[in-house]
């Protein structure tokens, strides 16, 4: 990928993340959370990790946002209007991160690896999809069906919480 | 040409967006959103290690994948648990402040 269009998916991201946090309607959020992520599948598909990539968008771009947009809606929430912002806490959060982000790049400084480009890859026979399949199958099967039973437990759950309760 | 740690310094600040949103918004819908940012930061530095430990064969480091895999798989059952929460919660108190919940009694 040229470098072009790795700070421009990039940007976008990083931008459309900040709409999140920033705006006060939580529809404008959700619908800044989509670009986001669509910005951060094509960084995954810069990287040649296309199955990431895709199901970046399916899950994500797809499945959550509309859950998210699907409460939203449900519930009706507004705008928050006329709330005063709270400085202290404001200062506070905005601090703490911004030294986060300084401990970063100071780490990523002092990183020697940072400083390479990647290397090249070999044609494969094989697709991404069968790569990633053949591990998920073989040395990682344990955490897969593991995962599935957190699927399973996560699915009651859900119809527990939602179901009302008789009175 | 591009590097490890651009990747790295961009999924650094993704993350720091994700923090700063947990800290600074009341609304639990977007504590939530901002939740999603952060996994997805963890993400991204999961991809750019497995392109750059490329194997003998020439492929990317596939363990990084599958790990990307099971986190996408997780976030995906946290948010529906955590809607779930929220929409109980909007129905006992209907609101979505974090401020008004602030009570472990009611």
């Amino acid at each position: 990928m040229p470098p072009f269009l790795f700070w421009l998916f990039a940007s976008l991201m990083l931008v459309f993340g900040a709409a999140v946090v920033l705006n006060r309607n939580p529809v404008a959020s959700a619908l800044s959370l989509v670009v986001s992520f669509l910005g951060l599948a094509a960084l995954f598909m810069s990287l040649d990790a296309y199955f990431v990539g895709i199901i970046q968008v399916l899950v994500y771009a797809g499945a959550v946002m509309v859950l998210f947009l699907f409460i939203i809606m449900l519930l009706n929430l507004r705008a928050e209007e006329g709330r005063r912002i709270n400085w202290l806490a404001a200062t506070g959060g905005i601090v703490v991160a911004l030294i986060l982000v300084i401990q970063i790049f100071s780490v990523i400084g002092h990183f020697q690896a940072a400083r390479q480009t990647f290397p090249s890859l070999e044609r494969s026979t094989t697709d991404d999809v069968w790569n990633i399949g053949a591990l998920l199958f073989s040395n990682y099967n344990l955490p897969f069906q593991i995962v599935g039973v957190l699927v399973l437990v996560a699915t009651i759950g859900v119809v527990l919480l939602s179901k009302r309760e008789p009175r | 040409m591009i590097t490890l740690g651009d990747y790295l310094i961009v999924s650094g600040i993704l993350f720091a967006i994700g923090f700063a949103g947990v800290m600074l918004r009341r609304n639990l819908i977007i504590i939530l959103m901002s939740l999603e940012l952060m996994l997805n930061a963890a993400n991204l530095s999961l991809v750019a290690f497995s392109r750059f430990r490329v194997s003998p064969a020439g492929l990317p480091n596939y363990n990084a994948q599958v790990f990307v895999f099971f986190i996408i798989t997780v976030a995906a059952a946290e948010v529906a648990v955590g809607l779930a929460i929220l929409v109980a919660l909007f129905r006992a108190r209907q609101t979505t402040d974090v401020k008004d919940i602030s009570e472990l009694k009611f």
